[in-house]
């Protein structure tokens, strides 16, 4: 296949028959794993995404159940008649996604992208915090 | 193949080990490869490509700021330095999960082909994407030349 972008965006779908039971529509293209930082504290859970060249219009974060699912893919402008040298990031195609457990409050989560870094805030419930139980005595 | 990313490999696992297996003959098991070529999984991941006019590198630099990169050239050399520096932690009582991010400082140095132009250059940087443009040399682009 004749090749000159330097990055591909074009989503390549590999079929759905592999997986045997009709495929996950979510899963049809091939994508790269961005690299995570995840820490928690008392307050909830903080996620640091690596996605490079992606920009907040082409950056997806969704909440399905209880599946937290980042991709975004990142563009570049790039001249006609590119011949590619050396390639290591071929489509700059970016998903990762996580379970989540119910004391997080998915509602909300605060997101902010800068510098291709994708920072996630996710709170845990109020009722959830860690708290001290008085003990009364009888 | 891809850097410092790795493939999700949910629908395809064989295809993924062999892709590694051929990145790994092509690494240094298939006769010499350019000496400072080896980082193939190092941060940050580059791009190289040309076009007929210029010299285009992609360089994926997350999480840093224009300023704190070093875009040098010389003999022929391009190099990317810089120091990517971690989040410091504030407050004691974390736990941390997950610290994939690479962190620290870095250098890539890229052979340029013969017909660059060092002096020629153009560096742009967007939401973590470093675009390099070196146009090459005006005595080297193709000439027709006419028969008397």
């Amino acid at each position: 296949m004749n090749d000159t972008s330097l990055t591909r965006t074009n989503s390549q779908t590999p079929t759905n028959a592999a997986a045997g039971q009709g495929g996950d529509p979510s899963v049809a293209r091939a994508a790269l794993v961005p690299p995570v930082d995840i820490v928690e504290n008392d307050l909830g859970i903080t996620l640091l995404a690596d996605m490079p060249g992606v920009s907040k219009d082409r950056l997806t974060v969704r909440v399905d159940g209880d599946n937290l699912v980042i991709e975004g893919a990142a563009e570049v402008a790039m001249p006609q008649k590119l011949e590619i040298l050396h390639s290591e990031i071929r489509n700059p195609y970016f998903r990762r996604s996580f379970t989540l457990s119910r004391e997080l409050d998915t509602g909300k989560i605060e997101a902010t992208l800068k510098g291709g870094v994708l920072r996630l805030h996710i709170p845990k419930a109020e009722e959830a915090r860690p708290r001290k139980v008085e003990i009364k005595v009888a | 193949m891809y850097g410092s990313f790795r493939l999700a490999g949910e629908l395809f696992p064989e295809l993924a080990r062999l892709q590694q297996q051929l990145d790994d003959v092509f690494q240094g098991g298939w006769g010499p490869s350019n000496i400072r070529a080896l980082s193939h999984n190092g941060y940050p991941a580059v791009n190289v490509g040309t076009s007929p006019d210029t010299v285009e590198v992609l360089a994926f630099v997350p999480g840093m700021e224009p300023n704190d990169l070093q875009i040098t050239i010389d003999k022929g050399l391009l190099s990317i330095a810089g120091e990517r520096r971690g989040e410091s932690s504030k407050r004691e009582a974390e736990t941390v999960y997950a610290k994939e991010r690479f962190v620290g400082k870095f250098k890539r140095v890229l052979s340029l082909p013969e017909d660059a132009d060092p002096a020629k250059v153009d560096a742009t940087f967007r939401d973590g994407l470093l675009h390099i443009t070196i146009a090459k040399r005006e005595s080297s682009k193709p000439r027709q030349i006419s028969v008397n």
